[in-house]
């Protein structure tokens, strides 16, 4: 075990993942406890640096979710103080989170990606977007799956199956972020693997697959609700799926130039049988729920230990 | 990809998916998967800030009762009864509570018998314990749309089925009612009670009519169904007369050899929070007795009986009198009143304000909130999601499916001052106005959003006679769907 450390766990924050954060943080507190180290938790919000001086810990431990805990604002800052910190740098936090980058970064590089456009509100209000409308829909083809570029939760992903619905779905988007993205619907089975680093550089876990619990079309939302969806890990999926799957996700992760810890959520063609990959995720959740420490256990990785491995990553860098 | 570079590989075999989620899965109770925690509650939660100006809460405004009497009221407590208050009471409440309880029911004209009340924690309880006793995975309550939101997490939990019925200005309608209960009956389903709030309901604010209320303690009659009344804010009526409970119309009826002469299909429930304090979590539920006994087996269970350090502080108040000799708690009911009236009367000016030609809304006769709809298919949680330092309820909250309702939202007008209100709705207003412009864009039923200069705004297209030049720049779908879209902008 590592020597002990004085360890800042930031959680909270004022992002729409609030919550999950809080948890995630908790249980990344007791864990750090029993694995020894000091530990402080720190709720980011406007005292956010002053605590940070004041505690003077070898490493800020991050915990959390959305807006700035996940889109490198924390991580500058932390870069700017001088505290070493868990996960990916600031540059590959704004790679991941800005979906659209991403995903342009991803289709020049070659990981397969659904078709899809985004959607800047201030192109809609300035430079006439709304006309090229029936040539987006005409080049992606109906259903379309319309969400915020930046946001990761189920909070504005809404489905458009006609252009009657497409605007409403763009502008319920535009609440989360200033840029939408509207992507062409992958019917099948909804995949994520999480990728953890180690001394070997960064190693991919056990597939989980999420199912629905209701066979729903229609409802592409309940996909992202607790309670709505069982996980499965590993996935039950031929050999070779598995293993381009994990290939596909640390392509991504390092293509984005991840560190430490990520999770990519792919999507397996129900028609194709054609992998893709939708996005990658810098700041997975550590709730009892969340995904991956379902798969780090099913690798054999306890959730202290994954705790420990994820801290290890701010002296990594 | 070689073993190597997966963690999945022999040590996955030695360990076979025994992760941690699928442990907990298999100890769950089934109706936890009922119990569903959305992206919308979380969002809801993020606006618990002081920054926010909320108009979420279902809150009445406890800054108006006064300290002074609130330290005497207690210290009397705490003087005189110091054993009483510190040990448990009677599962069913203390007898000096139910009387308080028969007095306020009586200022509504509902006779109750004390001791066929009992008194709960809070209203809230009162609805859990009744699905506790009446509810079995699958029965079905018959609910109003929308519903309470907070009776929604409760029915999950017991795995109810429930049938929401639109209500209207006049709120629940009968016939509605009715054919849902034959095509309930056809379906071999048996409703096991409806749930309704009759006076200025939560969240919709209407009331239900006198004629509609005497259907309904009928209609519950002839099909022997029990009738839960939630009945939180009926002393808080602003305007108009006050009608009779469900419990009282129906107790008229009720068969003298039934017991006590109160009503023997209805359960009342209510509560002191809005006429006094949420924080007392007192409220009451007033049963047929055959009823009352499983309300008091269940509480047992739950938890044994409701505090009686805020039953004997709730005695204590309804014993003081004003400066006139009259009960103080009817002073200050009175006091409330003339508050909130004022309050929704700066709402619904605000509304028209900043709401008008865009949104319905209802005009409550009491209660706490207003219900409103936007036109079009706008989606409140998104607009919650864009709001800047203003929270409401997203309408999804009321349905049990957290889908329909989707483009109204629940005001409260009660719990913040006048100026909040009118920055609230202000707020609310300019969110959606924005919106509007952006949508108005898209579908080309609108000009740009943002002002633009004069030149680029009104450049004609090709084709357009120029008299129609201001309206539109980006015409798109087919000539007959933008002809459409420009009369409908023209009226």
């Amino acid at each position: 075990m590592s020597d002990p450390r004085k360890v800042a766990v930031l959680k909270g924050g004022g992002s729409l993942e609030r919550t999950v954060s809080l948890r995630s943080g908790a249980r990344a507190q007791q864990a750090l406890s029993r694995l020894g180290h000091d530990v402080i938790a720190i709720d980011a919000g406007p005292e956010l640096v002053r605590q940070l001086h004041e505690c003077q810990a070898d490493a800020a431990f991050m915990a959390l979710h959305g807006r700035d805990g996940e889109d490198g604002t924390v991580q500058g800052l932390l870069e700017a103080i001088g505290v070493p910190y868990t996960g990916s740098g600031p540059a590959a936090c704004m790679r991941c989170t800005d979906k659209a980058l991403a995903k342009y970064l991803m289709q020049e590089a070659g990981i397969p990606t659904p078709d899809f456009t985004a959607i800047k509100e201030t192109a809609i209000k300035e430079l006439g977007v709304a006309a090229a409308l029936p040539d987006i829909e005409r080049r992606l083809g109906f259903p379309l799956v319309v969400k915020p570029a930046s946001q990761g939760s189920a909070l504005g992903v809404k489905f458009a199956r006609s252009s009657v619905e497409l605007p409403q779905a763009i502008v319920g988007a535009l609440s989360y972020d200033r840029k939408a993205l509207i992507e062409r619907y992958v019917k099948g089975r909804d995949l994520a693997v999480s990728v953890l680093d180690g001394s070997a550089g960064p190693v991919a876990l056990p597939v989980v697959e999420a199912i629905p619990r209701e066979e729903e079309f229609y409802n592409y939302e309940s996909r992202y609700e607790i309670g709505m969806t069982t996980f499965v890990c590993p996935a039950e999926l031929p050999p070779d799926t598995t293993e381009l799957a994990q290939e596909l996700a640390l392509d991504a992760y390092k293509l984005l130039g991840c560190h430490g810890v990520a999770r990519v959520d792919l999507m397996l063609d129900a028609d194709t049988g054609a992998l893709s990959v939708l996005e990658t995720n810098v700041g997975p959740g550590l709730t009892e729920t969340s995904l991956l420490p379902l798969a780090a256990d099913a690798a054999g990785i306890g959730f202290d230990d994954l705790v420990a491995r994820i801290l290890g990553s701010a002296f990594t860098r | 990809m070689d073993q190597s570079s997966s963690a999945g590989g022999d040590r996955r075999r030695a360990r076979p998916a025994a992760h941690e989620l699928a442990r907990y899965e298999a100890l769950f109770a089934a109706r936890t998967r009922g119990m569903k925690s959305s992206a919308m509650r979380e969002m809801m939660a993020l606006t618990e800030r002081p920054d926010v100006i909320s108009l979420a809460g279902g809150l009445p405004d406890t800054s108006t009762f006064s300290p002074e009497l609130y330290a005497k009221l207690m210290s009397q407590v705490a003087a005189s009864s110091t054993a009483r208050a510190l040990q448990y009471g009677p599962t069913e409440g203390m007898a000096a509570t139910a009387r308080c309880i028969v007095e306020v029911m009586a200022q509504e004209g509902t006779l109750a018998d004390p001791s066929e009340v009992i008194v709960t924690t809070g209203g809230q309880q009162v609805i859990d314990l009744v699905c506790k006793a009446l509810i079995d995975p699958g029965d079905v309550i018959v609910a109003e749309a929308p519903t309470y939101p907070g009776a929604v997490p409760t029915f999950s939990a017991y795995q109810a089925d429930v049938e929401q019925i639109e209500i209207d200005a006049d709120g629940m309608p009968i016939d509605a009612l009715e054919s849902t209960l034959d095509r309930l009956q056809a379906e071999g389903r048996r409703p096991k009670f409806i749930y309704t709030i009759p006076n200025f309901q939560n969240p919709g604010g209407v009331t239900m009519s006198l004629a509609r209320r005497r259907r309904l303690v009928q209609v519950a009659r002839e099909r022997e169904l029990l009738v839960l009344e939630d009945n939180p804010y009926g002393l808080l009526r602003y305007e108009g007369e006050p009608l009779p409970t469900l419990y009282s119309l129906d107790a008229e009826n009720a068969s003298p050899q039934s017991g006590g002469g109160g009503s023997d299909l209805v359960v009342y429930l209510g509560t002191f929070s809005k006429i006094l304090s949420p924080g007392l979590r007192l409220g009451w539920a007033v049963a047929p007795r055959p009823v009352l006994e499983k309300l008091n087996l269940g509480k047992q269970g739950s938890d044994l009986c409701s505090s009686p350090v805020t039953q004997m502080f709730v005695a204590a108040y309804f014993a003081e009198r004003d400066a006139d000799g009259r009960p103080a708690w009817i002073a200050y009911v009175e006091r409330l009143r003339d508050l909130y009236r004022r309050r929704r009367d700066v709402m619904l000016e605000a509304l028209e304000e900043h709401f008008g030609g865009r949104a319905s809304w209802t005009r409550p006769e009491g209660g706490l909130f207003i219900w409103a709809t936007l036109e079009g298919n706008v989606d409140t949680t998104d607009l919650l999601a864009r709001s800047e330092g203003v929270a409401f309820v997203p309408g999804r909250a009321a349905y049990m499916d957290g889908r329909r309702g989707s483009s109204s939202m629940r005001l409260n007008f009660a719990g913040v001052p006048d100026a909040d209100i009118r920055e609230g709705i202000k707020r609310i207003g300019r969110i959606m106005g924005g919106d509007k412009g952006l949508l108005g864009t898209l579908t080309g039923t609108a000009p740009a959003a943002s002002p633009a200069p004069a030149s680029t705004a009104s450049e004609p297209e090709p084709d357009e006679p120029t008299s129609l030049a201001d309206v539109v720049a980006l015409p798109r779908r087919d000539a007959a769907d933008a002809h459409t879209a420009r009369r409908r902008r023209d009226r």
